[in-house]
């Protein structure tokens, strides 16, 4: 799959930054999400999202060689990772992350959980491989007569 | 000894201090959470055990308490709600409001599940908190700027993801009514938790939070958090409700003759379809703007010109909408935009705000009061004069030292039967629903621990489905509302994905064992709820000697003028069928013929130990 975003149609939730820290560190914690979103008000109002597109600057500019391509993404190796953090610094997107409790930074796995439960559908998966949630869940009920 | 991990909670209260300008974090206690659970039940009992009993709510004695709950920033729909609570310096009575935005969730991922503000200081103070960094700042550069613009200015000074709840020009000059403003247009609005902050000298909360919190079954949370949003998406309302938001409701109010026009003159406002929520949408809208996890975001941002004047502002929601549009005879969905900024920039609740600015051009219109003694002239539908009043009344000026107390205290020094024109219960103006055709409504508001207030019991709909003319049968429904959606605040949730979209409460049932690993059952929960309810009532009677039945009467205009106009038209509410509805009702809470709790209703409740501190005069 791949993320993309339609900002426009974002409301801020942050239900993406949840479900994504409780699928990877299984807690509630924003800052130990893959996407952020952030806000700029009062003017001109209107939200950014900060994402991975998998563009694998990350894995080029590794001194370790630590992130590898995996499927349809960039997975870092804990055990060759030495926490340099140049990958922090030249991630065109500002979409790789740190925190203070873990040794090596933490990026977008491509689980697709966010696209799946934006409520606004502003997250999207621009090779159409995974579904609003909420798709799913109307077919259910229509079938269901409700 | 560290203390038992509880799931759910950050795990740590922070008491602040401002006297002595000390902080001290101390555990949450597992007795408190399983207890109280969290928010308003951490606001209610902490009010009790701290308070002195009759303390002056503008002195260093009085407290705020801001409490988040267990099941606030958790991945479930609507997790965003955060209650913050005082003895009110507009009613001298038990204070709390509540809000969404992202302060809830922040405040956990911090590791705080309450913060206790004590004390005074002699200076402009804002309170710093970074995980286990709390500081106590001097907030001389903000003091006097706009709350809109304090948001602003202190994210440009610490960060984009510092979440600010933070005060206006009216809760640092005291005005009675002040809000606390947060994530650029939610609010903790009404009984004047922002003066207390005020008088305080506190201008603003910020707070950031890295650590995240722990959850008692996480991978099943997930699942049902899942499985909850997937619930929301596949309700019809999803999509039909949450074009307009609250403001959706407009038109249906008005059809059943409840909106409140020109000071509760009467419920029908014929220009309503221009401040209604197609209208809002088509003129003024720029984004749909959410709360924490809310898959219905109800923000409605704005962007609207007033005489070449650009203003951004969150809203205007329903409350606004009806007291600052209708109730001022506004006929332009800009001109109420224009206004909700104002008060939002002042820090004024629009509610109590547009209800004073009503009371005031109704007593210039029957003569009570005087261009001379206003300051000039004022008329329905006068976007211009709102703004010049709001200002008054924000800065103490003129008329506005008067009016910054709210409709109850002006009418009484004004008198000249001005109290006819003041619509309140307990001190606290009205909200958005004129109830003389909707007695159960209208006993919601009677009935509501802090005043007139409508998110205690949003009992319209059921005279709606009963018949608006129907008292008896009444009291039974408001009290289950009165439990169930306050349990909402008590967990840090939004209650509007049940109210608007039809969302089972089974889900959050399912959800609670999850997240905090007790096996509480909803009616449980409820019980709980109804504990909260009746400590409260006997907060009340702590603090005025006198309280009791007579406070629970419904504004003197509902028993007294019948509907002029509209749905409702030639009804009121009798004295003596208002009393019929608190005899029902106080007999079926297990409450005595005054309105207060009976000692065996205490002890079945377990709140025995209020016994110790209260003469029920029973």
């Amino acid at each position: 799959m791949k993320l993309a975003v339609k900002e426009e149609r974002c409301s801020g939730c942050r239900a993406c930054e949840l479900v994504c820290s409780m699928r990877h560190f299984s807690q509630p914690n924003p800052k130990r999400s893959a996407i952020r979103v952030s806000g700029e008000f009062p003017a001109p109002g209107r939200f950014v999202i900060t994402y991975c597109d998998q563009c694998g600057v990350c894995a080029d500019v590794c001194p370790a060689e630590a992130i590898h391509l995996v499927g349809d993404h960039y997975e870092i190796d804990p055990d060759l990772c030495t926490g340099c953090l140049v990958c922090v610094d030249e991630c065109p997107q500002g979409a790789m992350f740190t925190h203070p409790d873990e040794d090596v930074p933490f990026k977008c796995v491509s689980c697709g959980d966010c696209i799946a439960y934006c409520p606004r559908q502003a997250l999207v998966d621009a090779e159409g491989k995974v579904a609003w949630a909420g798709t799913k869940a109307r077919e259910k009920t229509e079938a269901s007569g409700r | 000894m560290p203390a038992p991990k509880l799931f759910g909670y950050g795990g740590r209260i922070a008491r602040i201090d401002l006297s002595k300008n000390q902080v001290r974090v101390e555990a949450t206690p597992e007795k408190l959470a399983r207890e109280w659970l969290g928010g308003r039940g951490f606001v209610a009992k902490i009010l009790w055990d701290e308070l002195e009993p009759g303390v002056d709510p503008l002195s260093a004695g009085n407290k705020v308490v801001i409490a988040s709950g267990p099941m606030a920033g958790v991945f479930l729909p609507g997790s965003g709600k955060i209650e913050m609570g005082a003895k009110s310096p507009h009613t001298g009575l038990y204070g709390e409001g509540n809000m969404g935005g992202h302060l809830a969730g922040e405040l956990k991922f911090a590791g705080y599940d309450a913060i206790i503000i004590e004390g005074s200081s002699p200076e402009p103070r804002y309170i710093f908190i970074d995980d286990d960094k709390i500081e106590i700042r001097d907030a001389t550069r903000y003091w006097g700027k706009g709350a809109i613009e304090t948001e602003k200015a202190l994210k440009n000074d610490l960060g984009e993801d510092f979440k600010v709840a933070c005060i206006g020009p009216a809760g640092e000059n005291l005005c009675t009514y002040a809000v606390v403003s947060h994530d650029f247009g939610r609010q903790v609005g009404r009984t004047g938790v922002g003066t207390v902050l005020g008088s305080k000298k506190v201008k603003a909360l910020v707070v950031r939070g890295s650590r995240g919190f722990e959850l008692a079954e996480p991978e099943k949370a997930l699942a049902k958090g899942k499985e909850m949003f997937e619930a929301c998406f596949a309700k019809p309302g999803f999509e039909e409700w949450t074009p307009y938001g609250t403001a959706g409701v407009t038109d249906w109010i008005n059809e059943i003759g409840a909106f409140p026009t020109r000071n509760f003159q009467t419920g029908f406002f014929e220009s309503y379809k221009q401040i209604n929520g197609p209208t809002l949408r088509e003129r003024i809208l720029i984004l749909d703007k959410a709360c924490t996890a809310c898959p219905i975001p109800c923000g409605k941002y704005s962007k609207a010109n007033y005489k070449g004047r650009t203003v951004y502002v969150e809203g205007p929601e329903y409350e606004t909408i009806a007291l600052m549009g209708g109730n001022l005879g506004l006929e332009r969905i800009e001109d109420v935009a224009y206004v909700n900024y104002v008060a939002d920039e002042l820090g004024i609740d629009t509610i109590s705000g547009g209800s004073v600015v009503a009371f005031t051009i109704e007593c210039l219109e029957k003569g009570v009061l005087t261009p001379g003694e206003v300051g000039r002239e004022l008329k329905w539908n006068d976007p211009d004069g709102v703004a010049w009043l709001l200002e008054r009344i924000a800065r103490r000026e003129g008329i506005g030292e008067l009016l910054a107390q709210g409709v109850q205290k002006a009418a009484a020094k004004i008198g000249k039967g001005a109290e006819k024109y003041a619509i309140h219960v307990k001190g606290l103006e009205v909200s958005g629903y004129e109830s003389r055709y909707a007695p159960a409504m209208m006993l919601a508001y009677m009935t509501a621990d802090i005043g007139a207030h409508h998110n205690r019991a949003w009992a319209i709909t059921y005279d709606a489905a009963v018949g608006q003319d129907k008292i008896e049968g009444k009291a039974g429904k408001v009290i289950e509302l009165q439990h169930v959606r306050p349990l909402f605040d008590a967990l840090g949730l939004c209650r509007l994905q049940w109210v608007e979209i039809g969302f089972e409460l089974s889900h959050y049932a399912e959800m609670f064992p999850l997240v905090t690993g007790w096996s509480y059952s909803w009616d449980d929960l409820l019980r709980i709820s109804e504990k909260i309810w009746n400590l409260t009532r006997c907060f009340n009677k702590r603090e005025r000697r006198d309280f009791g039945r007579a406070y629970d009467l419904p504004p003197v205009r509902w028993m007294e003028e019948p509907l002029p106009s509209g749905a409702g038209k030639g009804r009121y509410m009798k004295r003596e069928n208002a009393e019929k509805m608190l005899d029902e009702y106080y007999n079926l809470r297990g409450w005595d013929s005054n309105g207060l709790p009976t000692p065996a209703k205490l002890k079945e409740l377990g709140l025995d130990f209020v016994l110790e501190k209260l003469d029920l005069g029973a």
